[in-house]
């Protein structure tokens, strides 16, 4: 256990160690991840209203520094970078040169990360970490990172993270997990080390032993959260319901809905998909290539000579939807769904992915189950 | 300068090769015989594996290789002028670089053929990865049944690799038949798709291995005529076209159902891949 006030010490003390640390600041309206000058950096009695389509931020009645769910971003930012430059390349008369750029060595502390951010970075692990071939950058990014978990005790009505096993407590995966609690007796984090790493930085905090009540009150604050969540999807379910919808017509009617801007893929923590873009200088001399997110949502993502294979918004739609929560299972043993509600959050015409399940179960004739 | 020494080859960054030698092969398409640097040996490959070539500055394209495995010194890729890239490097000359990445993905399982007839299907530039194949079978021609080439182009002017088809016709090695989609005046062989030449040759379809690569629409057909020929779905073989760009399944543009094409394929089984290409847009 540890007092709010000593845990101001946390941000010094992590990079002192060597770690950029990085955490929740409230910026243009949303609360997103970047670096974290001073603990007085995080959103003080902040909470957000979530919906499809809709994010808001409200002032909440306490001090709470974690009162509020998932922003746009997640681990993905910061281990899975946006922009990557790869290598460079020089071409002098008429030979060609290509020296790969290092992966950057600096490691990074993310406060305030929430069980589901976990889960979606367990999920890289097995993509990006531990496939047939790893992305070095992932694995240094992934390697060097300190994780610092703060378990929900209030989901929005986006989150499904409890029917999906991901949370609301986190249960493993973290170097720091908190709990905090505000009441009568104070503000105070219940915090616990799974790691060496975490250990040694929990003991250079000033902590006292957990009262047995506050340990009531941390389990009691889960089963809330859990009672409370706004939306809910069975992965198996999920994963039978697709394998037999995809020629549904319900499809078409996701599709002429679907802007196919991107958005739910940009803010998906498991969504993994890259291109590169190749670039020279004036000269033509000087070239690199840049490694960067994409999304399947894009309509040359799938792009041959002649033409791409995926024309229509329904077609993207339902190879997202499938490959998330259906095909996912068959590539890496679980579903690309960590129930986070991102998607349904930044949306810009509030399509909800638990609904779009629930429609497509209702369509589809079951196939197999006839008795 | 920067010392090889200091040039990462790992899957992603591309080693510069050499251009040895260049010839066009029809009105659009090319073949290049790419040498590694100095030092370093040329990647062996299977028939039916790929290269990312890098056009320096411009992009990538994923071109399958060609050419003989059993040749060494260089790689050799045929390449149909599609797009900047291939067509960047339809304009070099022997002697320029070209960024190699690869090889990658699942070639042709040249292993189930032994003992087999062997009936190789091409449409287009899908000849390419075949004729890699193809010299891996002559190279050890005792060891399969009859072998037997369907090769289907637009028009006589596209016909490519007409010196192997004369010679492997000629030898006796392979039963070659060849049809365009359009006719010219010179042209006396067979007009029409493909798949129509599959009565001209002699196999035994329960003891046949079939490889078919060409567009999708003719890989399907092609497909459908030899399961017409009771040929099981598990020996054919074909090879997808997907837009691959990093070659090791991370970047996630070339999937097809739950498989990457560049990792898990380009060459897959066609009871695998057949329910994937019955859905469209896939």
């Amino acid at each position: 256990m540890v007092d709010a006030a000593a845990l101001e010490a946390l941000p010094s003390l992590l990079r002192a160690r060597g770690y950029r640390v990085v955490g929740p600041v409230e910026r243009g309206g949303a609360i997103v991840l970047d670096e974290l000058a001073s603990w007085d950096d995080l959103p003080r009695g902040t909470t957000v209203e979530l919906g499809p389509g809709a994010y808001r931020l409200r002032k909440r009645p306490d001090e709470a520094l974690f009162g509020y769910v998932v922003g746009p971003q997640s681990a993905k930012t910061w281990l899975h970078p946006p922009a990557v430059l790869e290598f460079r390349a020089e071409r002098s008369r008429g030979r060609v040169t290509v020296v790969a750029e290092p992966a950057d060595p600096s490691p990074v502390a993310l406060v305030g990360l929430r069980p589901c951010d976990l889960a979606a970075i367990r999920v890289h692990d097995h993509v990006l970490g531990d496939g047939p071939v790893a992305d070095p950058r992932y694995r240094s990014h992934r390697g060097a990172a300190f994780l610092i978990v703060v378990d929900c005790a209030e989901p929005a009505a986006t989150c499904f993270c409890a029917s999906m096993g991901t949370g609301p407590s986190a249960t493993g995966g973290f170097d720091l997990a908190l709990n905090e609690l505000l009441d009568e007796d104070g503000h105070r984090f219940v915090i616990e080390a799974a790691t060496d790493a975490g250990a040694e930085v929990l003991g250079a905090l000033a902590t006292r032993p957990v009262p047995l009540d506050d340990e009531v009150r941390v389990e009691a604050a889960h089963e809330r959260a859990r009672m409370a969540m706004g939306r809910r999807l069975d992965p198996g379910r999920a994963r039978d319901v697709l394998r037999n919808a995809v020629e549904s017509p319900a499809w078409s009617e996701v599709g002429d809905a679907c802007l196919g801007c991107a958005n739910c893929t940009m803010v998906c923590p498991t969504c993994f998909c890259t291109t590169v873009e190749d670039v020279t200088d004036l000269t033509g001399d000087h070239a690199e290539r840049w490694r960067r997110w994409d999304s399947c949502f894009t309509f040359q993502f799938s792009r041959l000579s002649s033409g791409p294979v995926r024309t229509s918004t329904a077609a993207r739609y339902r190879h997202w939807l499938r490959h998330k929560l259906e095909t996912w299972h068959e590539q890496f043993g679980e579903s690309g769904c960590v129930g986070c509600g991102r998607c349904i959050t930044w949306c810009p015409v509030g399509i909800d992915l638990t609904e779009e399940v629930a429609r497509l179960e209702s369509a589809t004739p079951e196939s197999g189950d006839v008795a | 300068m920067t010392t090889p020494e200091l040039v990462s080859s790992g899957p992603v960054i591309p080693v510069p090769h050499r251009v040895s030698a260049i010839r066009r092969e029809t009105r659009d398409t090319f073949t290049v015989d790419l040498r590694p640097p100095d030092g370093l040996p040329v990647e062996s490959f299977a028939p039916g594996q790929f290269n990312m070539l890098y056009a320096f500055g411009i992009g990538e394209a994923a071109i399958s290789i060609s050419g003989d495995p059993g040749r060494r010194g260089f790689v050799t890729h045929t390449v149909r002028e599609v797009g900047a890239v291939t067509t960047w490097l339809g304009r070099l000359g022997a002697g320029a670089d070209v960024g190699v990445r690869g090889p990658f993905g699942r070639g042709w399982p040249v292993a189930e053929a032994a003992g087999r007839d062997v009936v190789l299907i091409a449409g287009g530039i899908g000849f390419a990865p075949l004729r890699s194949l193809i010299y891996e079978l002559l190279a050890h021609r005792d060891l399969y049944g009859r072998i037997g080439l369907l090769y289907g182009a637009r028009t006589p002017g596209d016909v490519l690799f007409r010196g192997e088809l004369e010679e492997w016709s000629k030898s006796g090695w392979v039963d070659v038949h060849v049809s365009v989609d359009r006719a010219t005046e010179s042209w006396r062989g067979h007009v029409g798709v493909v798949t129509t030449l599959l009565r001209n040759l002699v196999f035994d379809p329960a003891e046949t291995i079939a490889f078919v690569c060409g567009p999708e629409i003719m890989m399907r057909f092609a497909a459908a005529e030899l399961l017409r020929c009771e040929v099981a779905p598990g020996a054919i073989h074909v090879a997808l076209e997907r837009n691959m760009q990093c070659g090791i399944g991370l970047c996630g543009h070339c999937q097809i159902g739950p498989a990457f094409v560049c990792r898990d394929g380009p060459v897959f089984s066609y009871d695998v891949v057949e329910p994937w290409l019955a859905v469209e847009e896939l």
